[in-house]
């Protein structure tokens, strides 16, 4: 899933400081599941929001609406009935989201309410952790399910740098060496053998590289 | 012979070879980067001149390999992936070899975090087994790594690391023999201090023949002070400093811990110099070069061949 993490409050209110009502949009998918923008972060972020304007003298009306869908322009119309009673709208999607709102209504100021991290999973209540890059031409064929690329802090594709030390990288002690998690999972499988072979350097031209990035599936394309 | 190469000229001719190291300065000094060459002349064959060692910006390394070439010099030129991308390498690499810069060596380098600019984005277009893949196809095949044909190749001596210290140990040889595969000239190791352990990693590195495939040189580093002992032991990753040194240099009086690291340098070199497979040694005398001549000659190892 696409992670995100909650924007400081005060960079929020800065951002709506001159707005007197605002329509604050969750999205029901990733940001739900990683508890930064879903139905209870809108509701949290609207009181904290009420109760900041209000301790200094000023009122906010806050619509809160969570989407099922943010990034997809049929949820987004949801909001038109709603959007012209407001100054501005305050999305707690990932920046897809964000951009989908800002695409729908071109004569209303959108602001992020998180900040988009990456594409991770769940290491335990309250974890997340990266896992993709979205490089566009996956190897986890090559390096025993694990990903160099998403996990190394250099994004090397053969082997672990003079850095890696007791399984950790010498970024941090919080981030495992994906080297030593690879060849751990390669001798589990009895594939050490695979290590040696070398990983061609990488097209990149697959990832953000080529320019943005877009998928035409003419058999659903209209 | 397959360079110009002063060094590969070394090897070949069954030399122990010895190469010194010189971090430029971090200014528009290029007097310093001749100061600290000249303190390296006639004890060393030739001289790596850093990358942006630990991410900290520098006089670049072809710059200052330039300036050793003006006086007579001969430079390794270090090139690490983080700073450029297959593009800006290429381009260096030819721009270098049209001024006589005929050595290099091939490095992943240090992450942005460790120096002066950790908000910086990393490059990591190539890792080093790539990069080495990429000068040895200029060089042999007389092409850019793109495919096209390049007018003049440059035949450079392909060095690349290796650090025999560093985790997953049993991972550490294997990596060596992708290095050579991918085409390794010559190796420079992380500074030793753990004898043992490199005298292990050794045994692995015959027991594949990769020491009849490329030249090993054993990297060396005299430690000034306890302090710098310690620093190493517990700061620098990927290094392995065993207490019994650190103990040595603390039991010393302070004023006679630069002797000291100099006695365990010159020692530690003699102990290399017997390991079969190890055909020269990288002294890393890092802003410590006056040291060199006085570890070279201890060594046995001057005067330097002519060759």
């Amino acid at each position: 899933m696409i992670t995100a993490e909650r924007k400081p409050l005060a960079e929020i209110i800065d951002s709506i400081d001159d707005c007197r009502r605002i329509l604050l949009v969750g999205c029901n998918e990733c940001v739900t599941v990683c508890s930064a923008g879903g139905r209870k972060e809108v509701a949290m972020l609207a009181s904290a929001l009420q109760m900041d304007f209000m301790k200094r003298g000023k009122t906010l009306d806050v619509r809160e609406m969570t989407l099922e869908r943010q990034c997809d322009p049929e949820y987004v119309e949801q909001l038109a009935p709603y959007i012209g009673q407001v100054d501005a709208v305050v999305s707690m999607a990932c920046g897809c989201g964000v951009q989908e709102v800002a695409k729908r209504f071109r004569d209303k100021r959108v602001f992020p309410a998180v900040n988009t991290k990456f594409m991770g999973a769940s290491e335990g209540p309250g974890i997340w952790a990266e896992r993709c890059h979205g490089c566009g031409n996956c190897l986890l064929g090559l390096t025993g399910g694990i990903c160099p690329i998403a996990r190394c802090s250099k994004r090397l594709l053969n082997g672990p740098c003079g850095g890696s030390s007791h399984g950790k990288c010498e970024v941090s002690d919080e981030i495992d060496c994906v080297w030593q998690l690879i060849w751990d999972r390669l001798k589990e499988l009895g594939q050490e053998d695979r290590y040696e072979e070398i990983i061609e350097a990488k097209d990149w031209s697959t990832e953000r590289a080529g320019g943005p990035r877009k998928i035409v599936r003419e058999d659903l394309a209209q | 012979m397959m360079t110009e190469s002063v060094l590969e000229k070394v090897m070949k001719a069954g030399h122990i070879a010895v190469t010194g190291e010189c971090g430029p300065p971090r200014g528009a000094m290029p007097e310093k980067v001749k100061e600290k060459a000249e303190l390296l002349r006639g004890y060393v064959d030739a001289v790596n001149i850093t990358d942006n060692q630990t991410a900290m910006v520098r006089m670049s390394s072809f710059a200052a390999s330039m300036i050793l070439k003006q006086i007579n010099m001969n430079p390794v030129l270090q090139m690490v992936c983080r700073d450029r991308n297959r593009l800006a390498m290429q381009a260096d690499i030819i721009g270098a070899y049209s001024h006589g810069i005929n050595t290099m060596l091939c490095l992943t380098g240090d992450h942005m975090k460790f120096g002066d600019h950790p908000m910086a984005s990393g490059v990591f277009d190539l890792d080093s087994i790539q990069m080495i893949q990429m000068v040895r196809k200029m060089r042999d095949e007389g092409k850019f790594f793109g495919g096209a044909e390049i007018k003049g190749a440059p035949k450079m001596f392909i060095g690349a690391a290796a650090n025999p210290f560093a985790d997953p140990f049993e991972l550490r040889v294997a990596r060596l023999a992708k290095k050579v595969r991918a085409g390794a000239d010559f190796i420079q190791t992380q500074c030793i201090f753990n004898v043992d352990k490199f005298e292990q990693w050794m045994k692995g590195v015959r027991e594949r023949g990769l020491h009849k495939e490329t030249y090993i040189m054993a990297g060396i580093t005299p430690m000034k002070s306890v302090g710098a002992a310690r620093y190493m032991k517990n700061k620098v990753p990927g290094m392995d400093v065993p207490s019994e040194l650190v103990d040595r240099m603390a039991k010393t009086p302070k004023e006679k811990q630069a002797q000291e690291g100099i006695d365990i340098c010159v020692e530690t070199i003699k102990r290399v110099l017997d390991i079969e497979g190890v055909a020269g040694v990288h002294i890393m005398a890092i802003e410590w070069e006056s040291a060199v001549p006085e570890i070279v000659e201890r060594s046995g190892l001057y005067p330097r061949p002519q060759v």
